[in-house]
């Protein structure tokens, strides 16, 4: 294992614009991480989160804007002189070197030693536990050892900050949830400020110190992962991290009438009118009642845990988060009633354009 | 059911042995009519005097001087343009992939270009610049690799092309790049050694083609191989044959060392590791 403990930097991306003809890929992307922070950026695709990233790497120009690490202005620094180690979401290891060559390339760039070169490689391949890998070629390596040399080589040189460019995308899932761990584990480990892009929520939520989610190049919420899923801001929040009931209801006093109950309302919901609740499915308690408001259409096992999809008179469907061995008590065609448990939830007017939508969960 | 299909694969070999058999024939027929008039001596009886003088290469200079020096001239020639067409095209098509894609067509038209091009309208379109060659740089044969630089893009395009098509470029070069490498190291430390088989054959196809090139030499008076080759059938037509079938051995050789080069991967493995594409595989 590595002796490094390094303190990590401050990085900002202050109002950074790139645009790409009429696309505005960043627009007024702003971005503050602390040191030995790791943030995650989610987004659907298109919403400019690879592009943030890479213009921290250098390898994109921002059209305006200023790019800060450790308080020195780096947005005209070119690439090479960033000091920063990248793993990319495409497998990226030179083809023509062995996985302790690609570890030493960096090194050896910046002119070490061949024993220092040696020592520091084995002690990265030590940490991301491929030692006995060292010899082989990129061919000659699984898709997450190969993930794993990349992520060496990029600690090797030891970086100002770590950048992660979906670097699990082309995993399957067991070995993008392994992998995972030890990302967040080896970025504890080192302490080196890291940005990590990637499109699946889990990820972010599992290994990020804060998610910044990104709609159309701009942030629409940097918080820690329990705050962004239990507080959401906006709607869009809301939608795309985890899974949201849609439930029409009215608000009154802080707190809005859905199924009959009432939620306590987060800051920024909408305050009078008819409304949309976004209510999460761990939000709601489902009982067998006939004289319940809503019918079971199917469930689903899940492991540690289980839905259940029900429907409510209007055709409105409601998904209810329940414990794995409930999930056999209600077969489809069984009457529920659908109670919210209060948990506090965002209402938005219910003139949004998505509420036309007659499916009330959203993933 | 499988009686029948056990004879249709047996038609179809002997099918392909024939084909295979007439197309030998049909190359073999005319370099074994050459072996033949080169091995004729006096008074029809056999005599390896022409290949013993043509590999003794001190007796060749002093006995044909034309042909040692459009010999040397063809290899200098080779070297040259397989130097300049490496130093132009690499770069080129590595930066246009990188950075600029929207041209590629263009500079892919370009290079193909040469190929509707007949080399009499070639030498037309050169004479001009060539005299500016001439006046500026001195007479020299060596100055021809400019037009066969010309010559040989379409081929060295399509083997670079294929090379540069094999590996993510891009990737590699961010990946080197943020690591810290310059253009410079990227090029001659990343991109360079994936594309080895691709400058191998394109190198290897352009030496072939230099070394057969006539037209646009004797257009320009000028002395390669063939040309001396040429001149020195009408005086002595054994030696000349015999250079010529040399020269066609030689150019098969080279082709075929090249077949092993871009062959399959067991032997392309010894020169390059090469990767095997994204897949999705368990740690």
């Amino acid at each position: 294992m590595t002796s490094q403990t390094r303190q990590g930097v401050t990085v900002e991306l202050i109002d950074l614009r790139r645009t790409y003809g009429s696309l505005n890929a960043l627009d007024g992307f702003t971005l503050h991480i602390s040191p030995g922070e790791l943030v995650a950026l989610l987004g659907p695709s298109g919403c400019g989160k690879t592009t943030a990233l890479r213009c921290l790497a250098g390898l994109e120009d921002p059209d305006s804007g200023r790019i800060e690490v450790a308080g020195r202005d780096i947005t005209s620094t070119p690439t090479n002189r960033r000091d920063m180690g990248m793993v990319f979401q495409a497998y990226s290891l030179f083809p023509h070197m062995t996985a302790r060559q690609n570890v030493e390339f960096g090194l050896q760039l910046r002119k070490r030693g061949s024993q220092e070169r040696r020592a520091r490689a084995a002690d990265m391949l030590d940490l991301v536990g491929l030692s006995d890998q060292a010899d082989k070629y990129a061919h000659q390596m699984s898709g997450g050892q190969q993930q794993r040399v990349a992520l060496a080589r990029a600690l090797a040189i030891e970086p100002q900050v770590l950048l992660l460019d979906e670097p699990l995308s082309a995993l399957d899932a067991k070995v993008r949830a392994q992998l995972r761990d030890e990302i967040r584990r080896i970025q504890l480990t080192v302490g080196t400020t890291t940005l990590f892009v990637t499109h699946d929520q889990e990820e972010a939520l599992a290994v990020a110190d804060r998610v910044g989610v990104m709609r159309a190049g701009h942030l629409e919420q940097l918080a820690a992962p329990e705050v962004l899923y239990a507080h959401p801001t906006t709607e869009f929040v809301a939608d795309f991290v985890g899974l949201t009931n849609r439930l029409p209801g009215a608000v009154a006093a802080g707190h809005a009438e859905v199924l009959g109950g009432r939620v306590p309302l987060l800051q920024g919901s909408a305050t009078s009118g008819t409304v949309v609740v976004l209510v999460r499915p761990e939000g709601i308690d489902i009982a067998a009642d006939p004289a319940g408001q809503a019918t079971v259409v199917s469930g689903s096992f899940l492991g540690a845990h289980g839905r259940v999809t029900t429907a409510l008179a209007d055709g409105r469907h409601v998904v209810v988060q329940v414990p794995s061995s409930t999930v056999a008590h209600y077969p489809p065609g069984t009457v529920v009633r659908l109670t919210p448990r209060g948990d506090a939830a965002l209402a938005v007017a219910a003139a949004s354009p998505s509420l036309s939508d007659t499916a009330g969960a959203r993933t | 059911m499988s009686g029948n299909r056990a004879a249709a694969r047996r038609k179809q070999a002997v099918f392909r042995w024939v084909t295979i058999g007439l197309c030998l024939v049909f190359f073999a027929l005319p370099l074994f009519g050459m072996l033949e008039f080169t091995t004729r001596g006096p008074g029809g009886t056999r005599s390896a005097q022409t290949w013993a003088t043509l590999v003794d290469f001190g007796q060749v200079s002093a006995e044909y001087p034309a042909l040692r020096e459009g010999f040397l001239a063809s290899i200098g020639l080779a070297v040259l343009t397989v130097a300049i067409m490496l130093a132009l095209l690499v770069p080129t098509m590595t930066w246009v992939r990188l950075r600029l894609p929207g041209l590629s067509r263009t500079v892919e038209f370009i290079c193909l270009l040469p190929l509707t091009v007949p080399a009499i309208v070639l030498v037309v379109g050169l004479t001009p610049v060539y005299a500016w060659v001439t006046y500026l740089l001195g007479e020299s044969t060596l100055w021809l690799a400019l037009a066969y630089v010309i010559l040989v893009l379409p081929y060295a395009y399509r083997s670079l092309d294929a090379g540069l098509r094999s590996i993510d470029v891009k990737t590699l070069a961010e990946a080197s790049r943020s690591l810290g490498a310059g253009w410079g190291t990227v090029m001659v430390r990343i991109v360079l050694p994936n594309l080895r088989t691709a400058v191998l054959s394109a190198s290897f196809l352009s030496v072939a083609l230099v070394l057969g090139e006539f037209t646009i030499a004797n257009l320009f008076s000028r002395k390669n191989l063939q040309v001396a080759m040429y001149e020195l059938g009408k005086s002595d037509a054994q030696i000349s044959i015999a250079v010529g079938l040399a020269a066609l051995v030689f150019g098969f050789l080279v082709l075929f060392a090249m077949s092993f080069v871009g062959g399959p991967r067991g032997t392309t493995s010894a020169l390059v590791p090469r990767p095997r594409g994204r897949r999705k595989v368990s740690a």
